[in-house]
């Protein structure tokens, strides 16, 4: 017990005055109808210069509150209750608007999102960068010669032309490079990052990250990053704080944090996620169950009580105390001792065989789109099988082409007219949905990403769900509702929630729905367009978990499109890789990650910012996916390949290599010179 | 002792704790019961609105003259104010006898504004009515099917839209006379290329979303994917845009009875009023015209200030 000092704030120690930011115990109230509801319930945390600081948590927790309410961004009805926050021993909650105005234009900068929001589209990029510097003080032409270096810190291929440029005539990762450049203009000693990464590919997400990383070496900048991926907060933070209710639960370094969680909650969050190289075969994913109390509710004592798998009656009766760990290191819990007693789920999945016969089978399909009187090829003779019971990840960067292969898979919209054949069991479908019957349309579903576009929000999910089971299959009257409350409990939805309407549903019980949607016709093969990505990682579990026992019992097929290695290595028996309209690999998940794998796969696994620690040798794919309207010569990666063999890769299109059973690689590397990803297991780390 | 705030709160008064329902265990985000519906708040917010209660004041008046003309007015609509010594009562101006005053022939100004009511809350409401539905279908259409289907109707109503309003309804009322259903068609003709157009916008937005994509993937008709997986989504917009209609309508069927076209010249309306007596303004006689011109105004001021207000709380 001597390591429990009740009643001690753990930044006491440090010298908030010194600090390049300190929240001290904030709290902060939205009013709604003249009611405060608490935001934040008494944040406290403190960014020393130079570090970078991640603040983590589900949706709702208060963490981008928090960033907002770093600079006192608030929106109009926000109320700092109580607590201070100051900025190097200033305290901005008792600024002035013009002190205020003051320290924003040159002590901080905030990075969002959304970089083509951050920008205005009728300004060209280097007058808007210019003005950055303009503020400071500088005059125009001065300020011209500052934008440019600016622009080449942040490394901009050929910045001359794109001050020159308007927004969107750049890429979305370019654009976050501008965002940054703008924001590093003042050298601010504060940088506040909310989802820097969240809209970017994996490979643009590497990049900007690796710049952030890079410059924080440079200037002295404290950071302070929300983001709700982990593995970014992973890779680019020193210390983070886990909030959890408008409160912060557990405060530790990114290492100690992720290797060794001190907060139930933490245990939570981190067992949730598949990482080390998990596999559905092995075991359930853990969830967290219950849902994070709303804003402005009471709370109990313990915040996380209800949720907690180690509550006793002491965290209901009493506050939790902060337990120091070391270190500045500590955590709100009654039991940090009693840890270990949170276990994970065991391994009790069977091994499913996946049989030979393809359900679903896509022959030579192409389909080139028509814009302005240019031929667009977006699929370029694509084959690719579906076994029953089978998961096929389908991975690469946007604009490779997976969302287009789904669609003219499920007929949204047709091949080219001699681009090759869908066949169901072996017989040719129809092109396009509307034209296919019975079986043929019963066969292909989809579960889209976003559930809130997905769901029509004028029908209640009974209405859904009737629906879709009396247009595909051929019950109706009583026995189409009894199907319904089937299949409504099968995705344990409850009784009620079929008499609610899309927007009374939480973003889980929404892409449940739209899962039963999926699921309501008995598809032999459902496709999954990134069905988790807009999902915290408690819920994404729960749905993974639902999409293995579905296909377990039901025997489904799956075309898992994702982002998410982590996610696709626990959920597909097979991947194929896609770039630029073509299939560029394709093998099972194993022999995949084992190797030996096609010079982009191994970019791309690379580029993942991992949960599990750094991966030391990363290989960086420079520049953006080409246009398919264009595509390179040779082998359509070429351009973009450390490997690349000059006078073939960009002259002669590659064979298809057989590297190992299923195994297929289109390279024109002997096998023996192909690469090994890089990855880190469960075996290698310990 | 305590150092903040935060560990000096003494714990609640023992709440008990509640334990998640099974449904609410599932997963994460908030809980369905603590969401309010959408439709209770926007109707909190509307009667909130003093723009929406005073509009709905003066509509609600309006509405019960054309019912009920009789309870509120002094005089019959054709009959003449004759005084209590048996005089004829012809232009005299506003008093104690007639409020407004009276017209040339003798009638109280009053009492047919208030029976005069009952015409243009006909015409213009069931006009608007007529637009928004032909102007829903044609923007379902529009902005569902697209291509050449949206370019011919998109151009047509473009011809349409690019004649003036009040030369085109002339055309069209010298050609089939002057009915009270024909007056009715040509406004709503006259409105429905104005509604498709923003119908068409709205649709095209939902016609990308997912649902849209589900339906077509469960081999739902075009018809239906319409008619029951859109349109329920884009009442909204028809609701604003019939009660924005609703005051052009007045506005135009007002102008059209004053130009002449009128199914009945003598029945009492605003418009023909205005028409009959406009000239008396140069003989000082303001009244038998302004009179039934504030009544026009006051309608439509009262219904566009209900669109405006539920504009802003369909979209809040």
């Amino acid at each position: 017990m001597t390591m429990i000092e009740p009643n001690l704030d753990p930044v006491d120690r440090a010298d908030p005055a010194t600090a390049a930011l300190a929240v001290q115990n904030l709290h902060l109230a939205y009013m709604v109808r003249g009611q405060p509801r608490e935001v934040l319930r008494g944040v406290t945390f403190q960014v020393r210069p130079g570090e970078a600081f991640g603040l983590v948590g589900e949706s709702g927790c208060g963490k981008s509150t928090t960033a907002y309410a770093a600079l006192r961004y608030m929106p109009a009805n926000g109320r700092i209750t109580e607590g201070h926050v100051l900025a190097n021993g200033k305290d901005i909650t008792e600024m002035s608007n013009a002190e205020l105005r003051k320290f924003r234009a040159t002590e901080a900068s905030m990075v969002y999102q959304d970089p083509v929001q951050a920008m205005n589209p009728s300004l060209k990029i280097g007058d808007q960068v210019s003005e950055c510097f303009e503020i400071l003080g500088h005059g125009k032409s001065e300020s011209m010669d500052r934008a440019l270096a600016a622009l080449k810190r942040v490394h901009i291929a050929a910045p001359e032309s794109v001050m020159d440029r308007y927004p969107h005539q750049l890429s979305g990762g370019m654009l976050q490079r501008v965002v940054i450049a703008m924001g590093l203009a003042k050298d601010p000693k504060l940088l506040v990052l909310d989802e820097p990464t969240t809209g970017l590919d994996a490979t643009v997400e590497a990049e900007v990250l690796d710049l952030v990383r890079e410059l924080r070496k440079e200037t002295d900048a404290a950071v302070l990053l929300i983001a709700h991926n982990l593995g970014v907060i992973r890779t680019m933070c020193d210390r983070v704080g886990v909030m959890y209710a408008g409160k912060m639960v557990e405060e530790a370094t990114s290492d100690q944090l992720f290797g060794e969680p001190r907060h139930p909650y933490t245990i939570g969050l981190m067992n949730s996620i598949p990482r080390l190289g998990l596999r559905k075969t092995d075991r359930a994913l853990s969830t967290i169950p219950g849902n994070m109390p709303s804003i402005g509710t009471d709370l109990p004592t313990c915040v996380y009580v209800s949720r907690c798998p180690i509550a006793t009656d002491i965290c209901r009766s009493d506050v939790p105390p902060v337990v120091q760990l070391g270190d500045g290191r500590w955590t709100r819990c009654h039991h940090s001792d009693l840890l270990d007693q949170i276990v994970e789920p065991l391994a009790e999945v069977p091994e499913h065989l996946i049989p030979d016969d393809q359900v679903v089978e896509l022959n030579h399909v192409s389909k080139t789109f028509r814009q302005a009187g240019h031929a667009v090829p977006a699929l370029v003779s694509v084959d690719l099988g579906f076994a029953e019971g089978e998961t096929l990840g389908l991975v690469g960067e946007s604009g490779s082409g997976k969302s287009t292969l789904a669609k003219t898979m499920l007929g949204v919209h047709g091949p080219d007219d001699d681009g090759g054949t869908i066949t169901l069991d072996g017989r040719p479908m129809k092109a396009k949905a509307t034209d296919r019957r019975g079986e043929a349309i019963q066969a292909i579903q989809m579960v889209f990403q976003n559930p809130d576009s997905a769901l029509n929000r004028s029908w209640t999910v009974r209405r859904i769900l009737h629906r879709t089971v009396t247009r595909l299959t051929d019950i109706s009257g009583e026995e189409a509702d009894r199907r319904v409350s089937e299949i409504a409990e099968a995705m344990r939805l409850s009784e009620h929630h079929l008499d609610m309407r899309p927007r009374q549903l939480s973003g889980g019980l929404k892409q449940r729905v739209a899962i039963a949607r999926a699921f309501a016709g008995d598809p032999r093969v459902v496709v999954c367009d990134e069905p988790t990505s807009a999902l915290d990682v408690s819920v994404q579990a729960a749905i993974l978990n639902l999409l293995a026992t579905l296909q377990r019992d039901e025997k489904t097929s799956y075309l898992f499109i994702t982002h998410d290695i982590g996610v696709v290595r626990y959920l597909a028996d097979r991947i194929a890789v896609m770039y630029v309209g073509r299939i560029m690999e394709k093998g099972l998940t194993e022999d995949v990650f084992n190797g030996p794998v096609h010079p982009y796969t191994e970019a791309l696994l690379s580029a993942v910012p991992a949960i599990d620690g750094v991966a030391k040798n990363r290989i960086p794919l420079q520049g953006d996916i080409p246009s398919p309207a264009d595509p390179p010569p040779g082998c359509v990666f070429h351009t973009r390949c450390k490997y690349h063999i000059p006078g073939t890769c960009d002259v002669e299109i590659p064979p298809s290599v057989t590297v190992g059973p299923r195994h297929e690689i289109v390279c024109h590397l002997p096998i023996d010179q192909m690469p090994t990803p890089v990855t880190v297991t469960l075996s290698q780390k310990n | 002792m305590a150092l903040t705030g935060e560990n000096e709160i003494t714990p609640d008064p023992v709440e008990p704790v509640v334990l998640p329902t099974v449904a609410a265990v599932v997963d994460g985000g908030a809980p369905a019961q603590d969401r309010k519906s959408v439709k209770a708040e926007q109707r909190r917010q509307l009667v909130r609105d003093p723009s929406f209660i005073i509009g709905a004041l003066v509509l609600l008046f309006w509405i019960l003259c054309a019912l009920l003309p009789a309870l509120l007015a002094n005089y019959g609509p054709d009959e003449a104010v004759v005084t209590a010594d048996g005089q004829f009562l012809a232009r005299s101006g506003p008093d104690g006898t007639a409020w407004f005053g009276t017209d040339s022939a003798g009638r109280d100004v009053y009492s047919r504004v208030i029976y005069g009511a009952r015409n243009v809350l006909t015409v213009a409401p069931i006009a608007a009515a007529a637009a928004v539905a032909a102007g829903a279908i044609l923007g379902l259409l529009m902005g569902f099917f697209r291509g050449w289907v949206d370019e011919l109707i998109s151009r047509i109503s473009e011809a349409v839209l690019s004649l003036p309003v009040i030369l085109l309804a002339i055309l069209v009322l010298v050609v089939f006379g002057t009915s009270k259903l024909v007056i009715i068609l040509t406004v709503a003709a006259l409105f429905t290329p104005v509604v498709a157009r923003t119908v068409r916008s709205a649709v095209l937005s939902e016609a990308q979303l997912d649902y849209v994509t589900s339906a077509k993937l469960r081999g739902e008709s075009s018809w239906f994917i319409m008619t029951r997986e859109i349109l329920p989504n884009i009442t909204n917009v028809l609701v604003v845009e019939f009660t924005v209609r609703v005051g052009y309508a007045i506005f135009t069927v007002a102008t059209l009875a004053f130009l002449g076209f009128t199914s009945d010249a003598t029945a009492p309306d605003w418009g023909n009023d205005i028409a009959s007596t406009y000239t008396l303004i140069n003989a000082n006689q303001w009244w038998p015209t302004i009179f039934p011109a504030l009544a026009i105004a006051s309608l439509v001021i009262a219904v566009n200030l209900i669109a405006d207000s539920l504009d802003k709380a369909l979209k809040s």
